[in-house]
């Protein structure tokens, strides 16, 4: 990957972006156990597959979505976070 | 000239010499499989077979023998580390290295260098001083220096780093050295195969047979093998293995990357290392400089190289050595990194009786070859962690007991 699209400021080198993480949904702190929120906190999904992640284009400080595969490293779509095409 | 040699010369016959049996058929059931024909599987095996007499032993491995990041690593080894716990493994794994290439009888042209950790700011000076105290704790040779002993080890050197990023001091550590790494695995390899070990290349592993908790059988593309004890050394495929019998781990899996430059006469003695420019390099026996830089900034499951990246760290390297603007870079690749949260292993047991694991070696796994060999070998064995990894057990992270070692990670990842 080279260029990423990002969803308001169109194609940019990907240079640009920082990558933040997969997108994660937060338990309820003060309903999970201990060892499930060490689950929340620390485990990961490490093997290739297609993963929403949050990216931000740094310049203009937008956070949005992008669908990519990890193992071939290609992207299928980017959007702002809660649209969703 | 060696006898042996004139020998040969004079016979008739020039056999070519085998460094491993041929391939044979899979058998139907082993005592122990290994996943990986990397450094850390084959000395595993090795360990099994010399130590523990466990010769009925199968290393599996989807490409070929040593291809994945034993060779890609830039064969950097070391045991300066921040934690006790770290500093302990490294420093056994040091003392065994020193005699590997006799006990193999195979030349890893192992080579001791010295090792610099450069310190740009008055906050690194200060994680320098703590290690150092750490590691002569441990018996571990390790002692801060002046920016003027950086210079006597390497005049070449521009202190100020093309006053970006003036160097103040630095780790100097005695026993830092570097090896021929395909011959570790080669030299594993030989060894553990000559008492018996089966290594079985081309040979992709698809499941893990577990019945009621108990790993009972691995399911192969060659066909499927009983066996109650599973070795997992596959370095950043590891989420794939784990995947396959629902065990989660906290590994993420970056590319890391590294290039070599054109080879030259021999000018660089140490091997140096910067957090703040993000560089390691030493020489190889072949003259060629050895470079590696931080991680790739996203998660990626391929071997795949970048431009951005020899950018980056071309430019860094004429920082400290401005000389080497006409010198040309020959090759880069990249290897696949399961990195953890605290930078530091994930060995031993795990809640599947009868898998083990040997993974979390993210940008420092080669170092430890010879020492996770060894103690993985005694761990399934006995099936009792060895003491000295008990530190790195999986069931930490849901302890929150974390072995911080990131702050002796050679580059600020």
């Amino acid at each position: 990957m080279k260029i990423l699209t990002c969803p308001v400021n169109g194609p940019r080198v990907v240079t640009e972006f920082a990558y933040w993480g997969e997108l994660r949904e937060m338990p309820d702190p003060a309903a999970v156990s201990d060892e499930q929120w060490a689950d929340y906190v620390f485990n990961r999904n490490g093997a290739p597959g297609i993963k929403k992640e949050w990216w931000c284009h740094t310049p203009s400080n937008t956070w949005f979505i992008v669908e990519r595969d990890t193992g071939r490293d290609e992207v299928l779509r980017t959007y702002l976070y809660g649209e969703a095409p | 000239m060696p006898w042996r040699l004139l020998r040969f010369a004079l016979s008739r016959k020039h056999p070519e010499p085998r460094m491993f049996p041929a391939p044979r058929e899979l058998k139907s059931g082993y005592d122990v499989v290994i996943i990986g024909a990397g450094g850390h599987g084959l000395a595993a095996a090795y360990y099994l077979a010399r130590e523990h007499g466990i010769t009925d032993v199968a290393v599996l491995e989807k490409g070929y023998l040593g291809g994945g990041n034993t060779g890609r690593n830039t064969t950097i080894i070391r045991s300066n580390y921040l934690t006790p716990e770290g500093v302990l493994f490294y420093d056994a794994s040091v003392r065994l290295w020193q005699q590997l290439s006799e006990e193999f009888r195979l030349n890893l042209f192992y080579s001791t260098r010295g090792h610099f950790t450069l310190a740009h700011t008055d906050s690194a000076m200060r994680t320098m001083r703590w290690r150092a105290e750490v590691n002569k704790h441990y018996g571990v040779d390790s002692e801060v220096d002046d920016a003027a002993a950086v210079k006597r080890a390497c005049p070449q050197i521009d202190l100020s780093c093309g006053g970006h990023a003036p160097i103040l001091g630095a780790l100097y550590h005695a026993p830092g050295a570097i090896a021929r790494h395909d011959a570790v695995a080669w030299g594993y390899g030989r060894g553990a195969a000559e008492r018996g070990v089966q290594i079985h290349q081309q040979t992709e592993v698809t499941g893990i047979e577990v019945v009621g908790g108990r790993v009972r059988g691995v399911r192969t593309t060659r066909g499927t093998i009983r066996t109650d004890k599973v070795l997992c050394a596959v370095a950043g495929s590891t989420p794939r293995v784990t995947d396959m019998i629902g065990l989660r781990t906290p590994i993420y899996v970056h590319p890391l990357q590294a290039m070599v430059s054109e080879p030259m006469k021999p000018w660089l003695d140490p091997i140096l290392v910067s957090g703040s420019l993000h560089i390691y390099v030493s020489q190889s026996a072949r003259g060629e400089l050895v470079m590696g830089a931080s991680l790739d900034p996203y998660e990626v499951q391929s071997t795949r190289s970048t431009l951005d990246f020899v950018e980056g760290l071309s430019a860094h390297m004429l920082d400290m050595f401005p000389f080497m603007s006409h010198v040309k870079v020959m090759r880069q690749w990249a290897g696949i990194t399961d990195m953890t949260p605290d930078f530091a292993p994930i060995m031993g047991k795990t809640e599947v009786e009868g898998f083990y694991l040997d993974s979390g070696w993210g940008t420092w796994g080669f170092k430890a070859t010879p020492i996770c060999g060894k103690t993985m070998a005694r761990t399934v064995a006995t099936d009792l962690n060895d003491p000295l990894i008990t530190g790195f057990s999986l069931d930490r992270f849901r302890r929150y007991a974390m072995t911080g070692e990131k702050g002796a990670a050679s580059v600020g990842h």
